[in-house]
């Protein structure tokens, strides 16, 4: 018995000499709204690489954009593109600047709970804000009810819920709402975590779908991923071309196309309230955060690796998790920027 | 006591009861010569308890020292104004903690109101009255519900608390007592009162269990005393007994305490986490360590996560006084007695 230890445990110490001496393993920090595609694509790229382990904790955005700033990790995940003062931060820190590229892309919805209400609303971005801001504050209000004639809508109160926490989920709700309303972009603002004017806060995508289906008359936003899964029925909105849309993956990838051909050449750019009859409104990139420069030369080609996959077959894996994928153009014009970093 | 062992306030506690012991030991241990001490090992463990209870202090102070390095930013910008305004507002860095203070303060006073008639009723029923072999399988039970991890009672809040507070207790509340301004406002089923009645759910095990054992270590003497000279049985444990071990019921309540004014998961999932200061219990509102754990993760901004410590501090600074208030009243009411609790 002594003896089948003490073999094991060289065993076990030979490997891991072996193992250490051969994987190289690249952490990363960041957002959690594609956590599942990212550990998705970091276990099937770990296959096809076995001495390749790509660590990512999904710590949030603004964990993720503190980290790599810090040096840390070495690189970053965000749902909100990083600002003009952090990517000056990163910057004075680095003596090189850091790159955005965009992997997948999300939506947000409006969910509901009207008690004798079945049918699905369509919702004008003047809705939206009016109710998030506290300024419409029934059902039946003309805001709400002249977009969805044939239904009868309650003379109730409103009840907002929103995130409690910070998250990207909100920073795509804000973002879009600061666009289509001047008093939102002026009062509130967006932001993964805002001064809400009313409403309850609910923890997490389940906190706000547990009180929206507890409270009759409520209204709030959840993920669109969230809402396909665990079939929560949500509304449509009107987007900048005047169409109702409904949220699905393809409304979000036309969405992303119609913002494509304004992409500017760092990516950062927020798809909310894109062009286009097809485009839903409330969509957003989330971005994977690179270092221009690595001192790590092996570091460095495993990771432009992993992009080049990312944006080939790895794109393939994203709609069975419920994620849309990137349009052609931006795939192009990413494969342009891997170049970039050195 | 085993149940409260995963709480690192009682554990301090505990810590603190045994450096108590250690100056009754030292007259003893004086009398002897150091190099026989040493040699006995008795100075060698003065030495190793001493390093350990001072480690409790050690990290305290540098928990404070931290807490107020992390936050010079919102110190210096909003100054008193920090406890005296509400906005909360990372996108134009306005940062206020009244609502959060009066969050805190007012949930921890709501579940204290519930769980210590409860608790102290349960335990003088489990220490006194019930027959040892149901105490001791209740206290089991009791045991058993002080370990549940904090996120359970948070779900238990959702899915039970909430519903049937919006649908029944709350409507009954407004129907009876609504002209009070404590239970006005429309009925979400989330906010300050049912914060405190989850909390109070979760606190009532700390309560029972330390107060039973205090209870259960009242010398039987007592009783008999009370009893033989023509006390019933209730007179003899609520003139008698209670007051013997008062010291260390309220020591039950104050851990109880210390519990809810940190208590996370549970409070966040069923407040409402909405800055809010209302009279209004059906409010919804938020609290201190609420609001930490819901923004520290995507604090970006130097100002707004320094404000977030800052709001740690508070928390310290908040569980200090009532700490503090707390010995106040064991040495004020011990005065009047002669009870020595259970040391």
């Amino acid at each position: 018995m002594k003896r089948i230890t003490g073999l094991l445990l060289v065993v076990l110490v030979a490997a891991g000499v072996l193992w250490a001496d051969s994987a190289l393993s690249i952490n990363g920090a960041g957002a959690t709204f594609p956590y599942p595609m990212y550990s998705k694509w970091f276990d099937e790229y770990h296959k096809r690489n076995a001495n390749l382990q790509i660590n990512y904790q999904s710590i949030g955005s603004g964990g993720g954009i503190k980290q790599v700033t810090e040096g840390t990790v070495d690189f970053g995940a965000t749902d909100g593109p990083m600002n003009d003062d952090q990517l000056k931060a990163y910057l004075d820190k680095h003596g090189s600047g850091i790159l955005h590229f965009p992997t997948v892309m999300g939506a947000v919805v409006p969910t509901y709970n009207i008690p004798g209400v079945d049918s699905t609303l369509n919702f004008t971005p003047e809705a939206l804000a009016g109710i998030f801001l506290g300024k419409i504050t029934k059902w039946n209000d003309p805001a709400i009810a002249d977009a969805n004639k044939g239904v009868k809508l309650p003379a109730e109160d409103i009840v907002v819920v929103h995130r409690a926490e910070s998250s990207g989920t909100s920073y795509v709700w804000t973002d879009y709402l600061s666009k289509v309303s001047d008093e939102w972009k002026s009062k509130v603002g967006k932001g993964a975590a805002v001064n809400w004017p009313v409403g309850l806060g609910g923890k997490g995508n389940e906190g706000v779908t547990g009180t929206i289906k507890n409270t009759p008359n409520s209204i709030g936003y959840v993920e669109l991923i969230y809402a396909e899964s665990n079939k929560i029925p949500y509304g449509g909105v009107k987007n900048a071309a005047g169409v109702f849309v409904k949220a699905s993956l393809a409304a979000v990838s036309a969405a992303a196309a119609g913002a494509a051909k304004e992409m500017p050449d760092d990516f950062r750019v927020s798809i909310t309230n894109a062009p286009g009859k097809a485009s839903y409104p409330i969509s957003s990139f989330t971005w994977l955060l690179i270092p221009e420069k690595f001192s790590d030369a092996t570091k460095r080609d495993a990771i432009k690796g992993f992009v080049k996959w990312m944006l080939a077959d790895g794109q393939n894996y994203a709609e069975a998790l419920s994620y849309a994928k990137l349009p052609e153009e931006v795939v192009s014009k990413e494969w342009k920027a891997i170049s970039k970093i050195q | 006591m085993e149940s409260y062992q995963q709480d690192p306030i009682a554990r301090a506690e505990k810590v603190a009861m045994t450096t108590t012991t250690v100056p009754s030991a030292g007259p003893v241990a004086g009398s002897r010569s150091l190099f026989s001490r040493l040699r006995e090992g008795d100075e060698i463990a003065r030495m190793i308890t001493f390093l350990f209870a001072a480690s409790v202090v050690l990290v305290t102070l540098l928990l404070v020292l931290e807490l107020w390095q992390g936050s010079v930013l919102p110190r210096h910008k909003f100054g008193f104004n920090f406890f005296r305004t509400s906005v909360w507002d990372p996108i134009f860095d306005q940062f206020g903690a009244l609502p959060f203070i009066y969050g805190t303060l007012i949930t921890a006073s709501v579940s204290l109101l519930i769980a210590v008639p409860l608790g102290i009723g349960a335990a003088i029923f489990l220490a006194e009255l019930a027959p040892p072999r149901v105490s001791d399988a209740l206290e089991f039970f009791i045991d058993l519900l002080a370990a549940v991890p904090s996120v359970i009672y948070g779900l238990l809040g959702v899915f039970i608390v909430v519903p049937l507070m919006r649908q029944y207790i709350q409507p009954a509340l407004k129907h009876s007592f609504g002209f009070l301004p404590l239970f006005q406002g429309p009925a979400y089923g989330v906010g300050f009162l049912t914060a405190g009645i989850v909390l109070a759910i979760m606190i009532i095990p700390y309560i029972i269990s330390v107060s039973r054992e205090v209870l259960l270590s009242v010398p039987r003497d007592q009783r008999e005393a009370a009893l033989s000279l023509g006390a019933t049985r209730w007179e003899s444990t609520w003139k008698v007994v209670v007051p013997f071990a008062r010291t260390g019921i309220f020591g039950s309540i104050f851990l109880a305490l210390a519990r809810a004014l940190g208590e996370t998961m549970a409070v966040t999932m069923v407040i409402g986490n909405t800055p809010t200061i209302s009279s209004s219990l059906f409010s919804p509102g938020y609290s201190i360590a609420a609001v930490i754990a819901n923004e520290f993760t995507e604090a970006t901004g130097d100002l707004y996560l320094q404000a977030l410590i800052e709001l740690g501090l508070v928390l310290f600074i908040l569980t200090f006084i009532l700490n503090g208030l707390a010995r106040l009243l064991i040495v004020a009411t011990s005065q009047r007695g002669s009870g020595t609790g259970h040391a």
